[in-house]
């Protein structure tokens, strides 16, 4: 099973350089010089070629690529040319926080996806399982950043219970947890009555049945075991773009993340942050990609003795 | 040949009937395809509709609660709501189905020559395709404008990329299983082309997943786009985008909040009926999926 | 008629399809006795896995339904009694086994837990002495007790088969349901299975109801034997019986369609015609399209059933 992983990370090892050509090529074709953007229009010629001298600008892209792959290498993501801090040290600034939102927001909708469609998938075609795949569409379709401003608008406006920006203390967390959780929830929702629909179609479930064994056991030991495996999957797809994909949410709320730097860096052409920072994330992807792999081999035995 | 051409065609007549049939069944989904129609007809109709100008700003009327003359109120700069809405909802549909179509034409071809032809092809196709999945969708697109610029061209392209993936795959799993089939050889020994094969019997197989994929990809371009208006990176104000509307609300949620709420309530509304519709197409397509 | 375990009388169960009404079983009846086994015999379509599934009371219920009959069991009557009663008898009292032994077993639990379970509820003993007996179990199948903890897809079809059949005795169930248990094994594994059922039956004294096509096995293994067709039982007497002298035109030609070592050039006679879509049966005696003693009351009236000393008949045309 070892040798798997193995080859499995050895795998991932294009997919980074892919990934960090392409960023490479799209910050280098974006227009907008960064020399400008950090001297500002009044700069003189002279400033504006010195630092680019500095910058490395002026060599030619495949150098200025080397060197971007032997930096990332060395750990060294080079430096923010917004804030002349390392890219390293603002992500590991940044990245705790953004985790934290997603792990309590993958837990949230963890805890209220799967019953949720495990009700409808259990009650299916009736009225419980309308209303419970309407939710989760429902929690599908509005704009989280639409949902984000109406929990403000209820929770910190009218009943001023809590604060709408910023991070510190839990409460800060509440709001942003549940846009995330309600999103995500409902994928989870979906995926969960899915998959037991089809896990319950299935014959070794009849045995169950024919075996005279409680309805409790049926559902939480034969039913579930085969149904949640797709629904990691799906939570671990979420989780590993949770890294930039909680941009908008940090926006909002004006919470100090990973995915709000990028977005701004991408704006304001700060393409060392730019490229530090996807680099960063496909790391993360990947990883976590390849740690939803080996769950579901220690989960579902078929996969494990493939491998033994 | 007539005979068996007749009998091909009533074959694929009543399997449409089959098919809306089932569709018809399912509440829902009809919820689902009476928001997207009306979608269309306010789109269509909206000149007709729109009670005002939507970029026409009366000034002296600037935020304005809901009342007889302004039935959402107005905005920061004095302009109707309501007509924004309708407006927008031209845009919205704009995008999401141009979108839709890049990355899915895109996406389509990919995957059929990924599946097709197997191999090493297969294979740089589909890393190319991780590549993408490795951004965060919303990454990826964001990134796409700002090198391209913020049009409304590029915002297509960029949400039309975000989602070429999504169809390279399901296209792809769909031709490994027609192109294991013999019937395939037999067509190549027949002397059909390579083409031919594939547009006479790939592609029909495929045509049920894409379809859904392309409803449910509808909405999903519908929301991208609104959450890059909305940051700042998309549709660029005063075009009234419903996006960009709940970005300008975004200011005055204290004081008025309507800004904010109907803009969102459209998108909501829209995404959701096509959500509805997308997933009533699929039960009606596969009711094994059900 | 004290020892009579099993007594199913005018049993109907109807499937409600989008295609329509499917009357799958359309008025059995049964008697099984303490200790015997009955062969149940026909093509596919003939309402044998529903009749045991009705038995079970596991019919699937959106589209199934037991319409009308009774289903005695040690004089308990299935179709009335609650749900969570008749759990307690599933697996229990009456087990059943399935056809397909590829899918009948969860694929991510391990075998011997799938056994320990069924003797941990309805004994209600603690996991470890429950997996002890499951282990026995598994030596009386001939599977070392070690592969406990292994999982279905580390076994052949034919193990599975006898985890299952570990599984159905693992209660001592006065009653075993077995719908085609050997359908899907190669023929040298079969023999082995049936074997091994025979084996267990003499053990526990199980009665037995064998659905089957294979008149072979039922040969090997019943006492008694019942053809159905098209939700009706045509015909059902002693192994015996039936075997020397089939009275029902449709049990003929099932018999003629099996090839004889020992008689040599006698042509083999396939039953004339296909059976009939079981949305629409043929009109009074279902078999009478495919049927050489056709007469006009078999067209207009389903024949009565004749009863003599435990052997049936539903023809118009043969007196038992």
């Amino acid at each position: 099973m070892l040798r798997y992983f193995r080859k499995r990370l050895f795998l991932l090892i294009p997919v980074l350089l892919g990934v960090s050509l392409l960023v490479f090529v799209i910050v280098h074709l974006a227009p907008g010089d960064p020399a400008l953007t950090l001297l500002g229009p009044n700069a003189t010629q002279e400033e504006l070629v010195e630092l680019r001298t500095q910058l490395g600008l002026d060599k030619p892209l495949v150098l200025q690529y080397g060197l971007f792959l032997k930096n990332i290498l060395k750990g060294n993501l080079g430096k923010s040319l917004l804030s002349g801090e390392p890219v390293l040290s603002e992500l590991k600034q940044r990245t705790p926080i953004t985790l934290r939102l997603a792990i309590w927001g993958t837990l949230f909708s963890i805890l209220i996806g799967i019953p949720l469609g495990t009700l409808a998938a259990l009650y299916q075609n009736t009225w419980i399982d309308n209303l419970c795949s309407f939710f989760a569409l429902a929690g599908f379709s509005f704009p989280n950043f639409w949902l984000a401003l109406m929990l403000m608008l209820m929770f910190s406006i009218y009943f001023p219970v809590l604060p709408s920006s910023g991070m510190g203390t839990w409460k800060h967390l509440i709001l942003p947890v549940i846009v995330i959780g309600i999103q995500n929830m409902a994928i989870i929702a979906r995926m969960t009555r899915s998959s037991m629909l089809e896990i319950i179609r299935q014959d070794y479930i009849r045995t169950a049945h024919a075996k005279g064994m409680p309805s409790r056991i049926i559902l939480f030991r034969h039913i579930f075991s085969n149904a949640l495996i797709p629904v990691i999957t799906v939570i671990g797809l979420n989780f590993g773009n949770s890294l930039g994909g909680l941009v908008i949410t940090e926006t909002v709320f004006s919470i100090p993340g990973t995915g709000r730097l990028l977005v701004d860096a991408i704006r304001a052409n700060d393409y060392p942050v730019v490229q530090g920072g996807v680099m960063f994330f496909a790391l993360f992807v990947g990883l976590v990609n390849l740690s939803v792999d080996f769950i579901y081999a220690i989960v579902d035995p078929r996969i494990k003795s493939m491998y033994r | 040949m007539e005979q068996e051409k007749l009998i091909v065609r009533d074959k694929k007549q009543s399997q449409l009937q089959e098919i809306w049939r089932r569709f018809r069944r399912n509440k829902t989904a009809l919820v689902g395809l009476a928001i997207v129609i009306f979608l269309f007809l306010v789109a269509f109709f909206a000149p007709l509709l729109a009670p005002m100008d939507p970029n026409k700003a009366f000034f002296k009327d600037k935020l304005q609660l809901p009342s007889s003359t302004y039935l959402l109120g107005t905005d920061n700069m004095g302009r109707d709501i309501l007509s924004r809405i309708i407006f927008g909802s031209r845009i919205s549909l704009y995008i999401g189905f141009i979108a839709v179509g890049i990355g899915g034409i895109g996406g389509t071809i990919l995957g059929v020559f990924a599946g097709f032809y197997g191999g090493k092809l297969d294979n740089v196709i589909m890393r190319t395709m991780d590549i993408l999945l490795a951004f965060p969708a919303i990454i990826l697109a964001i990134a796409i404008v700002g090198v391209l610029g913020t049009s409304l061209g590029n915002l297509m392209i960029a949400v039309g990329i975000s989602h070429m993936p999504r169809y390279a795959r399901i296209v792809r799993s769909s031709t490994f299983a027609v192109r294991g089939q013999e019937f395939v050889d037999a067509a190549r020994l027949v002397g059909a082309h390579d083409f031919q094969i594939i547009i006479e019997n790939i592609l029909p197989n495929c045509l049920a997943p894409i379809i859904v994929q392309s409803t449910l990809g509808v909405a999903q371009a519908i929301l991208a786009v609104a959450s890059m208006s909305f940051l700042g990176l998309g549709i660029q104000p005063p075009t009234a985008e419903w996006g960009a509307m709940l970005s300008a609300g975004r200011q005055y949620l204290r004081i008025t909040p309507h800004l904010a709420i109907f803009p969102g309530l459209a998108i909501a509304t829209v995404v959701l009926g096509l959500n509805l519709l997308g997933d009533g197409l699929r039960d009606a397509l596969d009711p094994k999926l059900r | 008629m004290n020892n009579v375990l099993l007594d199913v009388s005018n049993l109907h169960v109807v499937y409600d399809t989008f295609e329509g009404r499917v009357e799958a079983v359309r008025g059995i009846s049964l008697k099984i006795k303490q200790g015997e086994s009955l062969g149940l015999v026909g093509e596919s379509g003939a309402g044998k896995t529903t009749t045991a599934l009705s038995i079970m009371q596991l019919v699937p219920s959106p589209p199934g339904k037991i319409s009308s009959g009774e289903i005695k069991f040690q004089n308990i009557d299935l179709n009335k009694i609650a749900e969570q009663k008749m759990r307690q008898i599933r697996g229990n009292r009456i087990s059943m086994i399935f056809q397909d032994p590829m899918t009948s077993l969860n694929p991510v639990l391990p075998i011997g837990l799938q056994i320990a379970e069924t003797i941990a509820v309805h004994q209600n003993l603690r996991f470890e002495k429950a997996k002890y007996r499951a282990q026995e179990l598994l030596e009386k199948v001939q599977i070392p007790a070690e592969r406990y903890k292994e999982y279905p897809h580390e076994f052949s079809g034919g193990m599975r088969q006898r985890v299952g059949i570990a599984m159905s005795l693992s209660c001592n169930p006065s009653l075993l349901v077995a719908d085609e248990p050997t359908s899907a094994l190669d023929v040298t594994i079969q023999a082995q299975i049936l074997d091994l059922m025979k084996d267990l039956r003499e053990e526990f004294d199980t009665s037995l109801i064998l659905i089957t096509h294979d008149l072979g096995i039922v040969a090997d293994i019943c006492d008694r034997v019942a053809t159905m067709y098209c939700g009706i039982i045509v015909e059902e007497g002693t192994v015996k019986e039936v075997f020397e002298n089939p009275l029902h035109p449709y049990t003929q030609g099932l018999f003629n369609c099996i090839p004889k070592i020992n008689d040599k050039g006698h042509k083999i006679l396939p039953i004339f015609g296909l059976p009939p879509s079981s949305l629409k049966y043929p009109s009074g005696c279902s078999f009478h399209p495919r049927c050489p003693k056709c007469t006009e009351i078999c067209v207009q009236k389903m024949p009565p059933i004749q009863s003599v000393k435990g052997r049936t008949l539903r023809c118009h045309n043969v007196t038992i």
